[in-house]
């Protein structure tokens, strides 16, 4: 019996096999752990836990260990997981303005309340390959402890400048309603804010890297300044039902970026600067810094700019800013279409024919 | 929390999640959505679809419906490209056959619920049947106008014309229609519908079909059905009618002159051959005796003499 | 519906962009058949006003009512929005300065013509391009061009082509804005006499915004001058161009004549 391609279940079951030998690698070398990768590759653990939407280092770290080290695979390994969790409420908002800050930077301000912290950054870094690092050493880098304790009272440069009225208030819309859920309902056009950050929250983010980008560039300029980062520990709270008051589950880290943009006015209503606004699970402070410039720039509506670039154009950033979609639909083109293609076979066929058909008739007249 | 305690939290049988992957709430919400879209033929019922174990673009919609509508008393048959054996409905009723415990099969015949990516198969379904389609781009009018907000408004009012000048301008430049595969239709004389990715061949089935057919799109988060006997009309003109393709030859391996054929390339000399995409319906055909020109394996025919390699 | 109806009634419409007065209240009656120019310089409303008449921008206040084929009267801007593209796409006509608004760019001429008929449920190839020729014909386009791209079309011709998209649903009324605005002087000469032969023809109803006078007078039988919004004077053509009244018609007159 012929079969065109018969794929077949031994195939399948062979390829996961040979995939798991790969995935292991040489078995001389060391199997990796999770609490490595947690440890010393944490900031791609940091990154599949905001774009997988599921604070769990050590499950995202296992994703990270199966994928091989593809980042993308591994968030598509959360989102999968994530999905069949059972729900049991909503959190408290968490409040960064309590965050126990590791690092706080401003661009806007030299000194602020508080003051600056640089904390753990590639930022001034020297990218020079680091040969030392290539063996492994028994000498743990160790850094040095600051005089004094971070300030206790560390305000949000955003909320120094609310106050004077010069920043728009970030204020919940009216009566306040239930947000969006992305992970429950179809998304829905023309959408809201909370739909825009929830989108971006656990967007790809190269995506949301070259968008924020092609807006400093001028295609959907807003005029940014950092008015602050932030990274650090904040609590979550719940609230149980049968308690009726705040629990608190634990700590998790998150990386805040807010933005002060283009300011707007009329002859009503006095002149101010609008934010743009970025929150990343773990230390992921290119994402939100990314996030807060897209997030502004699908703003103008709001404030009456022309809607004409791509950032600014919530239909194409939102539909298509999350990677496990898009990963998915690029990557179907493996699957077979050959009905598809037959048929267009045939019909191209068919227009040749009708072409040569009316080209002989031409020659012949 | 240890990834092992996490494992047994939906215990349900052997897999750790529950019956058919979904939870039941899920499902609930799905089966909602089924029951509007049946209410409203050829309607697009926006839903929650979920992340599922499969990547999107490859069927998690139709999973979706079919997770949402099987029984435990159900046989399943699953086809790609008209064929049970494609990898990817070899996977996907593998995923079916492991977190539902369903029986299944590949006679079309035998089966009350049929997942089906871009074919719809030869023999005729009956009512007690369902095919779930899977769906890649629900929106018949997103290649003419890619915005969401837009679409709506076209068919909730019924502005279809852009659809008839598409297929004007294939007359006027190419004296013919188009458009070979996923040919839109207008469903019950009111909502223009993508028939998914099957060729127009198999568009002349979903008229006035006896069978329930549902259609999921899990990354576009769109669900619409055509129910049992309902008018499935596609496009064209009154001077121009619609037609299906047609071949020269008969089907290589079971003689069949009425069904869809894969072109199958034999040789780097031009050698070629036609055969059923259907495969359960050539197989039936052969076993009832009807023979084609390839019925002898025509690889191995074209290969002797050639070195073997693997 | 008879040619005692009205057909366009519009009564104290106004519209404010934050606290610009484009529009301010403006009232005035279309009968069946009459060509109305608005006149006035740029920045006076008359494009505005243009929109809201056809229901393409919603006025802050006042009312635009207009009566169908079967004598009922409706104001545009309560009935439902399909009712009201529908209008839009039958009843009306909409020709604008640039073609390229107007027009599909990547459709053949002949199916920019057919558009309309295929919007109303036209489903016979032939027939549809029958009609196509016809008015390919009537527009003074080549007919060896009805399966071109509108973007290889000259300006002139890409007008021609707009304005017979619009009139083969045979509408009772068509809005025009500048329709010769980007045209040369010879081209436009040519254009304005066939608008006004088709306008008789087919006895359609027509508002036309310009801010050239010639094209007012050689079109229209009554005109409205506008300026900051509001109309200053209003009256058959030849009475407000040759006896204006209203000192900033006189200067408007006078500024074309000294030209």
């Amino acid at each position: 019996m012929y079969v065109a391609v018969k794929g077949g279940e031994t195939a399948i079951e062979n390829a996961h096999q040979l995939l798991a030998e790969e995935r292991r690698g040489d078995p001389d070398v060391a199997e990796i752990e999770l609490t490595q990768i947690d440890e010393q590759l944490g900031l791609a653990v940091d990154r599949v836990m905001t774009e997988g939407s599921l604070y769990d280092r050590r499950l995202a770290a296992l994703a990270v260990k199966q994928a091989r080290g593809d980042v993308i695979e591994a968030v598509f390994l959360l989102r999968a997981y994530r999905t069949t969790l059972p729900r049991f409420g909503a959190s408290e908002p968490i409040d960064t303005a309590r965050m126990e800050i590791r690092r706080r930077i401003s661009a806007t301000f030299k000194d602020l309340p508080g003051g600056q912290i640089l904390g753990p950054t590639f930022d001034y870094t020297h990218r020079l390959i680091d040969f030392d690092l290539a063996e492994p050493s028994d000498d743990a880098p160790e850094a040095p402890l600051a005089e004094t304790p971070v300030n206790d009272a560390m305000p949000r440069v955003n909320e120094l400048l609310e106050s004077e009225g010069l920043l728009e208030r970030a204020a919940p819309p009216e009566d306040d309603p239930e947000p969006f859920d992305l992970t429950r309902e179809p998304m829905s056009f023309p959408a809201g804010r909370d739909q825009h950050l929830q989108n971006l929250a656990r967007g790809d983010e190269g995506f949301l890297l070259a968008l924020g980008y092609s807006t400093q560039r001028g295609f959907g300029r807003n005029h940014p300044f950092a008015g602050e980062i932030r990274m650090g520990e904040v609590a979550v709270e719940f609230v149980p039902e049968e308690l009726g008051f705040a629990v608190e589950l634990g700590d998790i880290t998150v990386s805040e970026c807010q933005m002060v943009t283009q300011f707007t006015g009329s002859k009503e209503a006095p002149p101010q600067f609008t934010q743009g606004y970025g929150l990343a699970f773990g230390f992921c402070e290119r994402k939100t810094m990314a996030m807060a410039l897209v997030d502004r720039a699908l703003r103008a509506e709001e404030f009456g700019e022309a809607v004409e670039y791509p950032a600014q154009d919530s239909e194409f950033v939102l539909y298509h800013s999350d990677n496990v979609e898009a990963q998915g639909f690029v990557s179907h083109l493996k699957l077979p279409h050959y009905v598809d293609f037959q048929a267009e076979l045939t019909l191209v066929r068919r227009l040749r024919a009708d072409y040569e058909q009316a080209h002989r008739q031409e020659a012949a007249e | 929390m240890s990834a092992r305690k996490r494992k047994t939290r939906h215990d349900d049988g052997e897999t750790g999640y529950n019956f058919a992957y979904l939870d039941e709430q899920t499902k609930r919400m799905i089966r909602r959505c089924i029951l509007k879209a049946v209410a409203v033929p050829g309607y697009q019922v926006p839903f929650g679809s979920r992340e599922m174990p499969l990547p999107y673009g490859w069927g998690t919609g139709g999973i979706q419906v079919t997770a949402s509508i099987i029984g435990r008393n159900d046989m399943l048959k699953v086809i790609d490209q008209g064929s049970d054996d494609t990898t990817n409905a070899v996977s996907i009723r593998a995923f079916f056959a492991k977190t539902a415990d369903v029986a299944t099969t590949e006679e079309t015949s035998k089966a009350s619920v049929i997942q089906t990516r871009h074919r719809i198969p030869e023999r005729k379904l009956r009512a007690d049947q369902i095919l779930v389609y899977q769906v890649p781009i629900p929106e018949p009018l997103r290649f003419l106008e890619p915005r969401e907000t837009e679409c709506r408004k076209v068919h909730a009012y019924s502005e279809y014309g852009v659809m008839q000048v598409k297929l004007y301008e294939d007359i006027a430049r190419y004296g013919r229609i188009t458009t070979a595969y996923a040919y839109p239709v207008r469903v019950d004389d009111r909502y223009i519908m993508d028939p998914s990715p099957i060729p127009k061949f198999d568009n002349p089935k979903m008229d006035n079909s006896p069978a329930l057919q549902l259609f999921g799109a899990g990354r576009e988060k769109r669900i619409y059905a055509i129910p049992p006997y309902t008018t499935v009309h596609s496009l064209d003109f009154e001077d121009h009618p619609f037609d299906v393709e047609t071949w020269d030859e008969p089907c290589g391996l079971c003689g069949a002159t009425d069904s869809f054929l894969d072109e199958i390339i034999l040789d780097d000399q031009g050698g070629r051959m036609f055969a059923c995409s259907d495969s359960n319906f050539c197989t039936a055909r052969r076993a009832d005796g009807h023979t084609g020109q390839f019925a002898e394996d025509p690889i191995e025919e074209s290969r002797k003499g050639e070195p073997a390699h693997v | 519906m008879s040619d005692d109806d009205v057909l366009l009634q519009v009564d104290g419409v106004c519209k404010n962009f934050g606290e610009i007065r484009a529009c301010d209240n403006v009232s005035f009656e279309l009968w069946p058949g009459e060509v109305l120019g608005i006149v006035g310089e740029s920045g006076s409303g008359k494009t505005t006003l243009l929109n809201c008449l056809a229901g393409r921008t919603e006025p802050d206040s006042g009312l635009i009512s207009y009566t169908n084929r079967r004598g009922e009267a409706s104001d545009i801007f309560a009935m439902f929005e399909p009712e009201r593209r529908m209008l839009a796409r039958t009843d009306w006509g909409f020709v604008h300065q640039n073609p390229r608004d107007g027009l599909r760019l990547d459709i053949t001429a002949g199916g920019n013509i057919g558009e309309r008929l295929m919007m109303v449920g036209a489903r016979h190839y032939g027939n549809i391009r029958g009609e196509a020729e016809t008015w390919m014909n009537r527009v003074e386009l080549e007919l060896g061009r009805i399966d071109s791209l509108p973007r290889t079309f000259s300006g002139g011709m890409q007008q021609r082509l707009q304005i017979a998209r619009n009139l083969v649903s045979g509408p009772r009324l068509i809005f025009m804005d500048e329709p010769t605005g980007g045209l040369d002087v010879s081209v436009q000469a040519r254009l304005l006499d066939l608008l006004r032969e088709l306008v008789r023809e087919l006895n359609v109803a027509v508002v036309i915004v310009t801010h050239d006078l010639a094209v007012a007078r050689l079109l229209s039988d009554r005109l409205m001058v506008m300026r900051h919004g509001a109309v200053v004077e209003s009256g058959l053509t030849d009475q407000v161009l040759d006896d204006p009244q209203h000192a900033y018609s006189q200067l408007l007159v006078s500024s074309i004549l000294q030209v």
